[in-house]
């Protein structure tokens, strides 16, 4: 349907050849417009209607206290189960801190959380098939376990800004909600219009890169040097991925026009996990509580990790 | 009686949204407010709030995370005390 509809705008209506560099990439971008926007609000929608989201603040909640290996599988599970405004990144960290949550566990719920989440899940699952969202999710959960893990070995207390450990927080607030149908209905409204209109920009820049790629990037020079899963287009594709951001639905039209081409899988899927979960404004936010020796790592352990991965896929396949 | 109104969060927009629409909210209801804007993390976090924007009316928080729904401010203005 959505096809069709790419189909019938790019070469009925502007008269483009299917031939050509520009009929292609009108279609793809008429047709992935189309499509992702219409699952993302079906998909927010009902997942505000079930409230399958989980606040930062209970997450605090179930994590703290836990034995270390307990707390750091809570800490990536929820994560994926957490949605997650880099504006947030702040107060959840110190709320992790103030819990006496371990640190290292505090960094596996910040790699894993914009990473994954339940939106972004379906949406591969419909676009790039399950197979595809397994390897994602998979990868995803196990750099956030091991990345944090990593970051505990580097002791970052010692980075972590002097008021942080001040700050005393006041007893977790729950305000009532309104669980009658209504009352589902009004917050999942609220919940579509408050993410679409937070990260449409990201999704319609990921989907007009996605149509460049589908229109202009010529078949035979993929196959020639990213089909194969040369060993070097992996950290080239991470350290593109490590300073751009779009949210992890944004990702996914990059992906899909270079799965299309054939682009091998580990490079893909280290390019998707690169531009999904590291970004210059969170690290910009977080250097409020961290300094930018703890960032740098961080940086680099995730880059470092993501290359493995690609490497890994890559061989595999 | 004057109702006490805060909204908790670093200044990103959708606490400028809700800020806005708690003023218009109280403006149809005719319901006199005090409105504060908190910025202070410290402080934010006394409330045990870690998702912005929050609300808290008369010290008592009612909502954290996102912007909330018009009908939900209403209802928190037209709450007996």
């Amino acid at each position: 349907m959505f096809a069709a509809l790419g189909d019938w705008t790019a070469y009925a209506l502007l008269g483009l050849s299917p031939e050509g560099s520009l009929g292609p990439a009108v279609q793809f971008f008429v047709m992935d417009t189309a499509k992702i926007f219409a699952m993302l609000v079906a998909v927010i929608y009902v997942m505000g209607l079930l409230r399958a989201m989980i606040s930062p603040e209970r997450v605090r909640e179930y994590v703290r206290g836990k034995p270390k290996g307990v707390a750091r599988s809570l800490a990536v599970g929820l994560g994926a189960v957490t949605p997650f405004c880099s504006c947030s990144s702040v107060p959840l960290f110190i709320g992790f801190v103030e819990a006496g949550i371990p640190l290292g566990v505090t960094f596996s719920f910040l790699i894993a959380s914009p990473m994954i989440n339940e939106v972004a899940v379906v949406l591969l699952v419909g676009i790039l098939g399950w197979k595809l969202t397994a390897l994602y999710v998979a990868s995803g959960l196990a750099v956030a376990y091991a990345g944090g893990i990593a970051m505990e070995r580097l002791r970052p207390e010692r980075w972590v800004a002097d008021y942080v450990w001040q700050i005393q927080m006041g007893e977790t607030a729950h305000p009532a909600v309104d669980n009658s149908l209504p009352g589902r209905h009004r917050f999942a409204v609220g919940e579509v219009r408050e993410i679409v209109g937070r990260i449409w920009k990201w999704v319609l820049l990921g989907i007009g890169v996605g149509a460049l790629f589908h229109g202009y990037v010529p078949q035979a020079w993929v196959s020639a040097y990213l089909a194969g899963g040369e060993w070097w287009s992996v950290p080239a594709a991470v350290l593109i991925g490590v300073p751009l951001y779009a949210n992890a639905t944004g990702v996914i039209p990059v992906a899909e026009a270079m799965l299309a081409k054939e682009v091998a899988i580990g490079t893909v899927l280290a390019l998707m996990m690169a531009i999904a979960a590291l970004s210059l404004p969170e690290m910009l936010i977080l250097r409020k509580v961290l300094h930018w020796k703890a960032l740098a790592y961080y940086a680099a352990i995730l880059a470092g990790a993501f290359v493995l991965v690609g490497w890994g896929f890559n061989l595999l396949a | 009686m004057t109702r006490e109104v805060k909204v908790l969060g670093s200044g990103c927009r959708n606490c400028r949204n809700t800020a806005a629409l708690i003023e218009e909210v109280a403006a149809e209801q005719g319901v006199a407010i005090d409105l504060q804007k908190v910025e202070e993390t410290a402080e934010i976090m006394r409330y045990g709030v870690m998702s912005t924007p929050g609300v808290v009316v008369d010290g008592e928080v009612v909502h954290a995370g996102g912007v909330p729904d018009r009908k939900e401010v209403a209802q928190w203005l037209d709450a007996p005390r």
